[in-house]
């Protein structure tokens, strides 16, 4: 991806790329540490539609919201070379029977040889989850495995 | 009543009246300077409440306010940005002088100024207000936008060319001779090559001496230095205000950050003080023979620096209404208008009707400016969409 950094005299560093679709995106990082999230406008690509100021955290909430997705590709990615084993994400459902219960509570990887690698919630990527971690409805399993031992993780998540 | 409880008194009711003012131009969103300019006129010599009591203090307040204004505007930039500014932007800064220069010059000129007067017009109607133009930029949310880049190294071109400007007018101004005008601009030429060069190899040294943890040390470093720095320019014939600007570059990184967030509120009061002074000094009767002059500048002005950022955001591959944008964020002049008239006046180089052009001059234009830059989107709109009107149905028939 080819970001370009502008330097604003005075105000700090826009930093931005063009989209497939000709928009732009980026931020404005003021010199005082302020960001701004700006989007292109559509018809204008000259001009801004937005340009949003976050906090810290809220920066750091929007970014783990858009790269979450990417570990799992990034996982898959990495696996490609090694036959027989894919990733997978695995969702918790809420009529789950493990909402609510660990990691270790699921024997995962003495019923089926599967590891998880990742526990995405809200935003957040929790890597490397220890047996007891407590799971929730809504969390997404980053499950490696054999395609047999993605299958049969997914039943035991969704039946017990 | 004593002397000094009428000053506190004056003093008081002053900066309470400027506090009004500050708020009702916040209120409805322009800048303050319009209405400090005002607020002079209408307590200085022929207003509504002349002051005498004040004298003392506010002479070497409005000094310490052009000082600080011109340092904190030095803190703006680090070297490296000056550089990388002025490389992309020479073009654009060279044609920005022409034209803006231009008209203030010739109506200097046309009203008998002389050529010291058409020197201090050309500055006049030349120099944008950053200090507007960047608090407009930010309000409208445009600064991710194509064309601010383009507008802010217009703005570095000009604050460099200032450092180059107000020395050689403090020498014509002094009434040195032709060659002795061609010797200060040789010597401000030489300062400020060292000076750039000091503060991008050694910036971090001269920041390191004024550097401090605690914040009463820290004020009363910085605020020495740039008082010292700026009294030995002042008497080695270089303005007081460029050593300030000089300095303000020189200081860079982290202490730049904090030296400008301690500054800011003192630079806010001083300037004020500076913008009364300036309005005191001018008669409010010497106006309307003059505001004609003025009217006339004002929009000669706004079509040429409209031109000059058309110009400089074209060349960057910014689309139409991107460039109209561009050129509407330069028109505002404020600040360094009226210290450019200033020094002039205070010089008692020029006649007075001078102060009186250059006050109306920015009272059109610092309000004027940021107005432009709000109605321009909208009004470019406007103009396309009627321009496109005829082609509308072709496009929806092929659509």
């Amino acid at each position: 991806m080819n970001v370009e950094v502008t330097p604003l005299p005075g105000i700090g560093v826009r930093k931005d790329f063009a989209t497939r679709h000709g928009r732009r995106i980026g931020v404005v990082t003021h010199r005082d540490g302020q960001i701004e999230l700006i989007v292109s406008k559509s018809d204008d690509p000259d001009a801004c539609l937005a340009s949003l100021p976050l906090t810290a955290d809220e920066a750091g909430a929007l970014a783990n919201l858009l790269g979450a997705p990417q570990l799992v590709a990034q996982l898959t990615e990495e696996h490609r070379e090694v036959p027989g084993i894919n990733t997978k994400q695995l969702p918790i459902k809420p009529n789950s029977p493990f909402d609510g219960r660990t990691l270790g509570d699921t024997a995962m990887r003495t019923r089926t040889g599967v590891s998880v690698v990742a526990v995405m919630r809200a935003g957040q990527v929790h890597p490397s989850p220890v047996p007891d971690f407590t799971f929730t409805a809504g969390d997404v399993l980053v499950a490696v495995g054999t395609s047999e031992g993605l299958e049969g993780a997914l039943k035991i998540l969704k039946n017990g | 009543m004593d002397h000094t409880a009428l000053s506190l008194i004056e003093l008081g009711a002053v900066f309470f009246a400027l506090g009004v003012l500050g708020r009702l131009a916040g209120k409805i969103g322009m800048s303050p300077i319009p209405l400090y300019l005002l607020g002079g006129l209408a307590f200085g010599q022929g207003g509504l409440v002349p002051l005498p009591d004040i004298g003392g203090f506010t002479h070497l307040a409005s000094e310490i306010g052009v000082v600080l204004l011109l340092l904190l505007l030095g803190l703006e930039y680090s070297a490296a940005e000056l550089f990388t500014g002025l490389k992309r932007s020479w073009m654009a800064g060279l044609l920005d002088i022409v034209l803006n220069a231009a008209p203030g010059a010739a109506v200097a000129l046309l009203l008998g100024w002389g050529p010291i007067g058409a020197i201090v017009m050309a500055g006049v109607t030349y120099i944008s207000s950053s200090g507007i133009i960047a608090k407009v930029l930010g309000d409208l949310g445009r600064l991710g936008n194509r064309e601010t880049p383009v507008v802010l190294s217009i703005l570095v071109f000009e604050d460099l060319a200032m450092a180059l400007y107000l020395p050689i007018l403090t020498a014509l101004l002094g009434g040195v001779s032709f060659f002795g005008g061609l010797e200060a601009v040789g010597i401000s030429l030489l300062v400020i090559t060292v000076v750039l060069v000091i503060a991008l190899r050694y910036g971090r040294y001269v920041s390191a001496i004024v550097d401090s943890d605690d914040r009463e040390v820290f004020l009363l470093k910085v605020l020495g230095a740039a008082l010292l720095v700026a009294g030995l320019a002042s008497a080695m014939q270089v303005s007081a205000a460029v050593g300030a600007f000089l300095l303000g570059i020189a200081v860079s990184g982290s202490t730049a950050h904090n030296a400008t967030r301690l500054l800011e509120p003192l630079r806010d009061l001083f300037a004020a003080v500076f913008f009364v002074v300036f309005g005191l000094n001018t008669s409010p009767a010497s106006i309307p023979p003059v505001l004609g002059w003025a009217v006339l500048l004002a929009v000669v002005t706004t079509l040429t620096k409209v031109a000059t950022g058309w110009w400089a955001a074209r060349r960057q591959g910014v689309g139409k209404l991107g460039r109209a944008r561009a050129g509407a964020a330069l028109v505002a002049r404020g600040e360094f208008s009226i210290v450019i008239a200033g020094l002039a006046v205070s010089a008692g180089a020029v006649v007075g009707e001078l102060a009186a052009l250059a006050t109306a001059y920015v009272l059109l234009m610092a309000v004027f400016g940021p107005i432009t830059a709000r109605v321009v989107e909208p009004l470019a709109r406007g103009l396309q969409r009627r321009r496109g009107h005829g082609h509308e149905p072709a496009t929806s028939s092929v659509s």
